[in-house]
């Protein structure tokens, strides 16, 4: 038997989340931050392009104002608000833990759940107060 | 950019996996399936199924490993020692986590046990492992007590609040669990010491005795190095001694951020 060196051809071991690695909730949250903050940057595109048409005209701004009172527009403005609220309350969270508090898994768990339930409030509150006042 | 996929001759090959099938008569049988590669053939790593009568059986997942390489298939290979969770050599992934075989119950796992080596390492055999680099970047913490006083006449006393400081993190045995746990560590690995080699860091950070405080955190004042960890926290799930590494890692940021004033 002859000792393989280091630099061998040696497969790498299976990893990825889900078929390999249990998702678990704080992994899945901390996922979802990061698309969320994505998400934001991408919806900054689209408030760039509300002002801008306003800035254009009023027939400008109208095109705009019907994309964004169809159905797919309402969803994305759903999700948007939700991507929002998600990352401003995860990253309340986030402060939390660069003060060294709430790393107990308990804490984080329930933090977590907070997280998940807040942002879901929060948005629900959102789009009754622009739907209804 | 993150490596989301197995390189090709990582790949599990689905369809070569054997069926070692249980004795007759067996009445309570348990499947394992189990990772397996072996260096001296060409072939990808493949999943072989182990039928055991768990009647006959240990209640732990080593012992059901132990079973199969003495009395089914000696050609599998994986680390033990201790058997009791002190030495950490069994540490792999079991039913999705990283822990340690020895104190792994089977009746813990739902259905069939799936057991693979500790993730995205490079595999030497079966359910071992190369650790190598884990172990240099362990070094490269230097864990060990430094001091610029002259040595007293006897031990470096400390107070019983000081010690304190260090419960919960001395008690790591270098399983490997927790780093291999880590997405940051699958993905940047080459240059972030993960959980496991942080933790280390911070226990001789806090201890009292250590003279060397100043140069440890300019050493771990890099963006890859300590900073790659974003508090995902399956270290402090996964680790079978019930640790927490992400604590340990905040507490060093934060000892970063107090000394700039």
């Amino acid at each position: 038997m002859s000792v393989k060196p280091a630099s061998s051809n040696r497969p790498l071991s299976p990893f990825m989340i889900g078929p390999y690695y249990r998702a678990q909730l704080t992994s899945m949250l901390s996922i979802t931050h990061r698309l969320t903050g994505l998400a934001l940057a991408f919806g900054t595109v689209f408030l760039a392009a509300w002002v801008t048409a306003a800035a254009a005209g009023p027939d400008a701004f109208a095109v705009f104002a019907d994309l964004a009172n169809s159905i797919v527009g309402k969803l994305l403005l759903v999700a948007y608000t939700w991507a929002m609220l998600y990352h401003l309350c995860n990253g309340i969270r986030h402060l939390f833990w660069d003060t060294g508090r709430g790393f107990e898994m308990k804490t984080a768990y329930a933090s977590g759940y907070a997280v998940i339930g807040a942002s879901v409030v929060l948005t629900a509150a959102v789009w009754a107060f622009a739907l209804l006042v | 950019m993150a490596q989301l996929t197995l390189p090709k001759n990582s790949k599990i090959d689905r369809n070569a996996g054997k069926l070692f099938k249980a004795p007759a008569g067996a009445k309570n049988v348990r499947a394992f399936k189990i990772y397996r590669y072996d260096p001296d053939t060409q072939a990808n790593p493949r999943v072989d199924t182990y039928e055991i009568d768990m009647d006959k059986c240990g209640p732990m997942v080593l012992d059901a490993l132990i079973k199969i390489k003495s009395e089914m298939d000696a050609t599998l290979t994986f680390r033990r020692s201790c058997r009791e969770g002190i030495c950490g050599s069994c540490a792999m992934n079991i039913d999705g986590t990283n822990t340690l075989a020895c104190t792994k119950a089977c009746d813990d796992v739902k259905g069939e046990v799936k057991i693979y080596p500790l993730p995205h390492m490079p595999v030497v055999k079966d359910l071992i492992p190369d650790l190598t680099h884990f172990y240099a970047q362990y070094a490269s913490v230097e864990p060990w007590l430094k001091t610029d006083t002259p040595a007293p006449t006897r031990e470096r006393l400390q107070s019983e609040e000081d010690r304190a400081k260090l419960d919960g993190l001395y008690e790591c045995i270098l399983c490997a669990c927790c780093s291999t746990s880590c997405p940051s560590y699958w993905w940047n690995g080459d240059r972030y010491l993960g959980p496991a080699v942080l933790m280390a860091a911070y226990r001789w950070l806090v201890d009292s005795r250590d003279e060397a405080t100043g140069e440890r955190l300019d050493q771990l004042e890099d963006p890859f190095k300590l900073y790659r960890c974003h508090t995902i926290m399956n270290c402090s799930k996964t680790c079978p001694k019930g640790l927490n590494p992400a604590k340990a890692i905040a507490e060093t940021k934060k000892m970063l951020v107090e000394r700039r004033g």
